[in-house]
């Protein structure tokens, strides 16, 4: 993570790759990145999907943005951020939005059945913008 | 800020500029952000038809765009077809042909509805290929996304988002419901 310092980064974990409906959480993401980049900021997918996988999803959905696979050690990811599943082996769908220092600055867990949409994390990216404005 | 999770209400209000069918005074706006290449949009289509005759003047429903260009190459496109026809006063019949003709929206298509429609042909050309109405739909999606839309079809109901199954039955009674709190 260290190499995104400087600017804000999103980091959406989703519990797989190939969910079944139109605009799924990644695919929303995929069409709103424009707005992400007008804060700056960089989008990060990331499931416990394996690279091969992530490269087929990514292909077949157009993605514009670097799909992470925590996919070995599985979950360790997750589980540094607290929002690995035991019970299913995959990750919760949680939001995080860390800031240009690297510190986590917003974070949502939806329910894993909930696409949590994208309005929160822009919400987030607006309030760190503000902030910085004003010498926070 | 932790824990300050999507809030998913309506955050773009209902205006003149919204398409709407049904009064203005109707106690439920019932408002769907769709994508006219999206098939469970198109699954949804008649299913909306049928919310309305049964609710009557009970029910506003109001459409806004929400294409996902990247999964549907045609979706995009097919929006502004759907403003361009509404320049000249035919939102809902260019609205429902799109639907109904879900898997040939590309241009040639667009252009043959707009003739089936009676439109004046060069004015629907020159905004289409001019992506005169391509804000518009931008606008409507960007509020979406600011609502929470979180996929096609996404509904809202008196400003609430509608996250229960979109059938007819649950739909009626989740309206009826919002009746009776009006």
């Amino acid at each position: 993570m260290s190499e995104f310092r400087g600017r804000p980064v999103i980091l959406a974990f989703y519990p797989a790759d190939w969910s079944p409906v139109c605009g799924d959480q990644m695919a929303l993401y995929n069409e709103i990145l424009s707005e992400f980049k007008r804060f700056d900021a960089e989008l990060l997918g990331v499931s416990v999907d394996g690279i091969w996988c992530h490269l087929a999803f990514a292909a077949d959905r157009h993605l514009h943005f670097p799909l992470l696979a925590d996919f070995e050690p599985k979950g360790a990811v997750a589980r540094q951020y607290g929002v690995y599943r035991e019970q299913d082996g995959t990750t919760e769908r949680a939001l995080f939005v860390i800031d240009a220092d690297g510190i986590v600055r917003w974070s949502y867990v939806s329910p894993v059945g909930v696409n949590p949409g994208a309005d929160g994390i822009l919400r987030a990216l607006e309030t760190l913008t503000t902030e910085a404005a004003h010498g926070r | 800020m932790a824990g300050d999770g999507p809030l998913a209400v309506l955050r773009v209000q209902v205006t003149a500029d919204d398409h709407a069918q049904g009064p203005a005074t109707a106690p439920v706006t019932l408002v769907e952000y769709g994508d006219y290449e999206c098939p469970h949009c198109g699954h949804a289509y008649p299913i909306v038809k049928e919310v309305q005759k049964q609710l009557g003047t009970q029910l506003r429903f109001v459409f806004r765009n929400f294409p996902l260009g990247e999964a549907h190459p045609h979706a995009q496109h097919a929006a502004e077809a759907a403003e361009a026809a509404a320049d000249q006063g035919r939102f809902w019949e260019m609205h429902d042909l799109l639907f109904e003709r879900q898997r040939a929206l590309d241009d040639a298509h667009l252009t043959q509805y707009a003739r089936s429609l009676g439109l004046d042909e060069g004015r629907f050309q020159a905004a289409l290929t001019g992506h005169d109405f391509a804000a518009r739909v931008r606008r409507d999606f960007t509020g979406g996304v600011r609502s929470g839309v979180n996929g096609t079809p996404t509904f809202f109901i008196n400003g609430v988002r509608h996250d229960d199954s979109w059938d007819v039955a649950t739909l009626v009674s989740a309206v009826r419901a919002a009746i009776e709190a009006a």
